[in-house]
């Protein structure tokens, strides 16, 4: 999960955010992170640009974005297998 | 109706200019965009998004910030009589740019949000609660007597109560931006908005593109 809030910071340019002051379960959205609309299409960027995940509806989103760990479930579930 | 530039504010060539006096000035070796950022800093404004922006919004923006400093004008005049007017000559070509170069990859929906000049008056107008008239022109260069008469005749036609206006211009690390606070209030303390002394303030900005 500390690669993927290093991975969030980049993405979505946070200067002031250290990987430490994300909590695993702090909300990203509205009253946790304070991310908007935009950093929503960016982490679905994300997704596919690190991961190779794309995410089958919009709606989703909401569940799969609450958190970092709710994020982190998701990839590990849907990550696309190497042999 | 005499109006007066309350206070104005020069960003180009590494340096700032606040009412005349230098406010801060950098090496000429630091890019522009660590030049907004070491302005951003310097302003001591807490605005996290100000890192989103692009470079033509973060130019407006601290612009802005610093005209602005000190004021709540939306309180003063009410939300919707305070208005923005921009022009340059490149429009959000930088940005564009940019957005093009990721268009290869993943479009990056973070630079496609800056793909219109006019995002930049925006961010200015959720900053600072301004609700009123706006517009962003686009133009060959510079038009001091254009100015004057748009940003006037939004006073004359009680529009507005309060303008930050003047010329904001972010092109691949070179940047000018020459931002004027326009309110009806008369004395010897304040230069009148007229043509003479819009282009006389922006001249100091000489030496810029489009200068």
């Amino acid at each position: 999960m500390a690669d993927l809030k290093k991975q969030i910071i980049e993405q979505l340019n946070l200067k002031d955010v250290k990987p430490e002051d994300i909590g695993d379960d702090q909300p990203l959205f509205v009253e946790g992170l304070g991310l908007d609309s935009i950093d929503a299409l960016e982490l679905i960027v994300l997704l596919q640009q690190e991961y190779k995940i794309k995410l089958a509806n919009a709606e989703e989103g909401q569940s799969v974005f609450r958190s970092v760990r709710t994020m982190a479930q998701y990839i590990t579930e849907h990550q696309p297998k190497t042999v | 109706m005499l109006l007066s530039i309350t206070s104005y504010c020069v960003i180009a060539d590494h340096s700032v200019i606040l009412n005349g006096e230098k406010w801060h000035s950098a090496e000429s070796t630091l890019s522009a965009p660590d030049f907004l950022t070491a302005l951003y800093k310097r302003s001591g404004a807490e605005y996290p998004k100000f890192y989103k922006m692009d470079q033509l919004a973060q130019l407006g923006f601290m612009a802005a910030e610093l005209v602005l400093q000190g004021r709540n004008v939306s309180e003063e005049y009410g939300a919707s009589a305070a208005g923005i007017v921009f022009c340059n000559s490149n429009a959000s070509l930088d940005a564009d740019l940019r957005y093009f170069e990721s268009v290869k990859n993943i479009p990056s929906p973070a630079q496609f949000v800056y793909t219109l000049p006019n995002i930049v008056i925006g961010e200015i107008s959720i900053r600072h609660r301004l609700k009123g008239e706006n517009a962003f022109f686009v133009q060959e260069s510079f038009d001091p007597s254009f100015l004057e008469f748009y940003v006037a005749d939004l006073f004359k036609r009680e529009r507005l109560k309060v303008c930050v206006c003047g010329w904001v211009e972010y092109l691949e690390g070179k940047y000018k931006a020459v931002i004027y606070l326009v309110e009806s209030k008369p004395g010897n303390r304040y230069l009148q908005f007229d043509i003479k002394n819009i282009h006389q303030i922006y001249e100091t900005a000489n030496g810029e593109i489009n200068g």
